[in-house]
């Protein structure tokens, strides 16, 4: 019944590498005619590559796409608008020094010659109207100066407009992220209206409740390939969070129950954002897990907690030198141009300080211990760093914040494109310092590396949301805390 | 609930809301070149009220087009998130080649300014494809532009084009060729970036190049479209210098590189985001030009200490900026 909707797009085995990372792993996805699909993922399962190809910002590195029935050959962003496929991306895409009209400009090459400014006004001012009435935005204001919700309901309204172009299809990347119950409300009544006069939409939403409402269709994606998809009606919560968060229930590490109880006070952190009073809590010997979607606070808590050791902050204590494993290790966390021996001392100067100087001989005996303990595998420490693979770059910052004085590790998710090998010597690294007494705080978007940890705190928004005992934890209850519906 | 998001839902704003006083605050930046160029103005007039008049303009702000020229050109890379360390050279190559080709064989004089404002596309070009820094390239051509200048005009000489000459003596009725030139100059450059609707996609290139590629635009286009216009505003920038000196010389050039930075910063441009203002920045240039050596010359401050003084004036302007623009937030 489904087939015998026309499509507007479909793409067969769509695929897309990133280096040795697979985004997207062969995925067949279409959107027929007056249809609103529904595509749900945790972060990562490759949602947004899929949109960018649909929308021609992307090229697949395998598969086709086809548009209305016609295979596209070369397929870009300009092809896309000329077939009447926009997208609404998750990222804000307006120009914050123009203003709204301008802005609409921007989207439409046929406002222009005399008389453009007043045409383009109007055409943003009434699609505000028509989806958000009482919206109160100037079609003057600048962009910069709305706040971000208005901005969202600009783009939103910029992407339904209407010159010379067709308007058949409408990706909404997160297209309520920024707005409120009320906007919300009156964006997603919008979207039905348009799907009800034979317009197609793609939401994509991490608001459940959202999407098993408004969407036609649901498609759940994980770990980059499409593992659901039926009519909306077939689904419930429960359902769309089994298929999100892979069904079958995964072997919990097998660490022994420390007594964790009785440890000296290390961190005390509330978010600055916190209106509760909840707050992040970590002892000695400790390992506490920081979870939820990505970029919802976590790292901002953690670089927090990090300067709060340096210099008093409110809301933060912290009884302990610290000391910070970076996630983005290229950006963050590597001196490119030193060695690797170099790059774990740098933490632990003080120490390898021989009067005035640094002691080669203590950086090396330093190194040295690292490399056997940890296993760096590298024939000379005095290789530059990027002679190592990416795992054993990884490693080298582990030895740095390991080797020094902190007794408080600060971990920004640092295991993202890390083989599973040296993951696990990493956790297993891990246990064993804690036991010996230090404290980890650990940031991870893999569930299953919460398993390591003593306690994990859940995060929305810039906010702990949920603070769940080792035995509590369970993959369902981080996805239903980090997933829960605003209103 | 979250509470910023709370915070717009429509009918339950208060209303001083956060744009009126970004507006505000935006008004009063807008404001700002305006105002130290009145307060230059002042200064000059109550240190000597004699030079407030026709012929006073128009000795004071004798050099004032050339450099308000070669500010509007440096506002064409700076819309596009580019700085143009070349542009100093670059007028004094156009002078050379204005003071000799360009009288003596006008065709040929001709043919290489148009050629060089092509050199400033593919500069654009280049930067764009290449993914290059925009200061080393340009700081790599203005050696190039002074070697040239120097080929042609080895020692300072040359005479300026007769029509050149009566253009830039030109004395109009009761208001200063200088200031006319000045409003000219600024209508039609903010009429062109600031009104036509090519123009927003200029400076949207500046305030996010990434949602302008998404919605189809060519960035390499942009580009170069703003590199051959400071390309172009040279070319007149230099121009008109010869016309005003009449004779040229390889480096006479060479201090309009800051001066045409400092113009459009002076004026309410910004580094980055593609924010400049064409009216903001012929006023800066103007301010530059009087604060330079007329206000200087009053106030008695000998030449040894000119330079140092015109540049505590431009701390002094970018402070108040800084100050208000922290408002802003």
């Amino acid at each position: 019944m489904l087939q015998a909707i026309a499509d507007i797009v479909r793409l067969n085995g769509a695929e897309k590498h990133f280096g040795a990372v697979r985004a997207l792993n062969g995925v067949d996805f279409h959107v027929g005619a007056g249809e609103c699909v529904g595509l749900v993922g945790h972060n990562g399962a490759g949602k947004s590559t899929l949109m960018h190809m649909v929308a021609g910002t992307l090229r697949p590195d395998g598969g086709q796409i086809a548009v209305r029935g016609n295979q596209e050959a070369s397929y870009s962003v300009a092809r896309a608008l000329e077939l009447g496929i926009r997208c609404v991306f998750q990222e804000l895409s307006l120009c914050p020094n123009l203003n709204v009209a301008e802005n609409t400009r921007i989207n439409h090459p046929s406002l222009t010659g005399f008389g453009w400014r007043r045409r383009a006004a109007d055409l943003i001012r009434a699609k505000l109207d028509e989806i958000f009435p009482g919206h109160g935005i100037s079609a003057d204001d600048i962009a910069g100066d709305l706040s971000i919700g208005r901005r969202q309901m600009v783009e939103v309204a910029r992407a339904f407009t209407l010159t010379r172009e067709p308007l058949h299809l409408v990706i909404l990347d997160e297209p309520t992220s920024s707005l409120d119950a009320h906007t919300a409300g009156q964006l997603l009544s919008f979207v039905r209206r348009f799907v009800a006069a034979g317009g197609s939409c793609i939401l994509i939403s991490h608001v459940l409740g959202e999407v098993l409402q408004n969407a036609d269709r649901i498609v759940v994606m994980r770990d980059g390939k499409v593992v659901a998809a039926d009519a909306a009606s077939a689904f419930d919560r429960d359902r769309l969070v089994a298929a999100m968060g892979g069904a079958e229930g995964h072997q919990k590490a097998a660490a022994e129950a420390r007594k964790a109880e009785g440890g000296a006070l290390r961190v005390r952190a509330r978010p600055v954002r916190q209106q509760d009073d909840k707050e992040l809590v970590a002892r000695a010997g400790e390992i506490i897990g920081l979870a939820g979607l990505a970029g919802h606070g976590q790292t901002d808590l953690l670089l927090a907690i990090f300067s709060a050791a340096s210099r008093a902050r409110t809301g933060i204590e912290v009884a302990a030198p610290v000391a910070l494993v970076a996630g983005d290790r290229q950006s963050d966390g590597i001196f490119s141009q030193w060695s690797i021996a170099q790059n774990i001392g740098i933490r632990s100067l003080t120490r390898l300080r021989n009067g005035l100087l640094i002691s080669p001989q203590r950086e090396a005996e330093l190194a040295e211990f690292w490399k056997k303990k940890i296993g760096i595998r590298t024939p000379d420490m005095n290789n530059n760093i990027y002679s190592l693979s990416g795992g054993n770059q990884q490693k080298a910052l582990f030895a740095r914040a390991l080797g020094s004085d902190a007794e408080i590790v600060l971990m920004d998710d640092p295991m993202r494109g890390v083989d599973i090998g040296t993951k696990l010597e990493v956790y297993d690294l891990v246990r064993e310092e804690a036991a010996k007494g230090r404290t980890f705080l650990w940031y991870t978007t893999e569930t299953e590396e919460l398993d390591n940890c003593d306690h994990v705190y859940v995060f929305k928004n810039g906010r702990i949301v949920a603070d769940l005992g080792r035995d509590e934890l369970t993959e369902e209850k981080i996805i239903q805390s980090s997933f829960g519906d605003a209103a | 609930m979250r509470p910023e998001m709370t915070a717009i839902a429509p009918g339950t704003l208060p209303k001083a809301s956060p744009r009126g006083s970004a507006a505000r605050a935006r008004m009063l930046r807008g404001l700002l070149p305006a105002l130290s160029l009145a307060l230059v103005l002042i200064a000059i007039a109550w240190l000597n009220p004699r030079a407030i008049s026709y012929f006073g303009f128009n000795l004071m702000l004798n050099l004032a087009i050339p450099i308000a020229l070669a500010t509007i050109a440096q506002m064409f890379v700076i819309a596009g998130n580019e700085l143009d360390l070349s542009i100093g050279t670059f007028v004094g190559f156009v002078g050379c080649v204005t003071a000799t080709w360009l009288r003596d064989a006008p065709l040929i004089g001709i043919l290489v300014l148009i050629g060089s404002i092509g050199v400033y596309a593919l500069l654009g070009a280049l930067i764009h494809l290449r993914n290059l820094p925009s200061i080393v390239v340009t700081l790599g051509m203005s050696f190039v532009w002074q070697g040239l200048a120097i080929l042609i005009l080895p020692k300072p000489g040359g005479k300026a084009p007769d029509w050149l000459l009566s253009i830039m003596s030109f004395k109009p009725p009761y208001v200063p060729f200088p200031i006319l030139a000045a409003l000219l100059i600024a209508a039609v450059v903010h009429f062109g970036l600031m009104r036509t609707s090519y123009g927003v996609i200029l400076r949207g290139s500046g305030g996010n190049a990434a949602a302008l590629r998404r919605a189809g635009w060519s960035l390499l286009k942009t580009k170069i479209v703003l590199f051959a216009l400071t390309g172009l505003f040279g070319v007149l920038s230099g121009m008109a210098l010869i016309g005003i000196t009449t004779s040229a010389d390889a480096n006479i050039g060479n201090g309009y590189t800051l001066l045409s930075i400092a113009g459009v910063i002076l004026g309410g441009g910004e580094f980055v985001g593609g924010r400049v203002s064409p009216i903001g920045a012929v006023i800066g240039a103007l301010t530059l030009a009087l604060a330079a050596s007329p206000l200087l010359t009053f106030m008695h401050i000998p030449p040894d200490w000119q330079v140092a003084a015109n540049g505590a004036i431009l701390i002094i302007v970018l402070a108040a900026r800084v100050l208000i623009s922290r408002r802003e937030r």
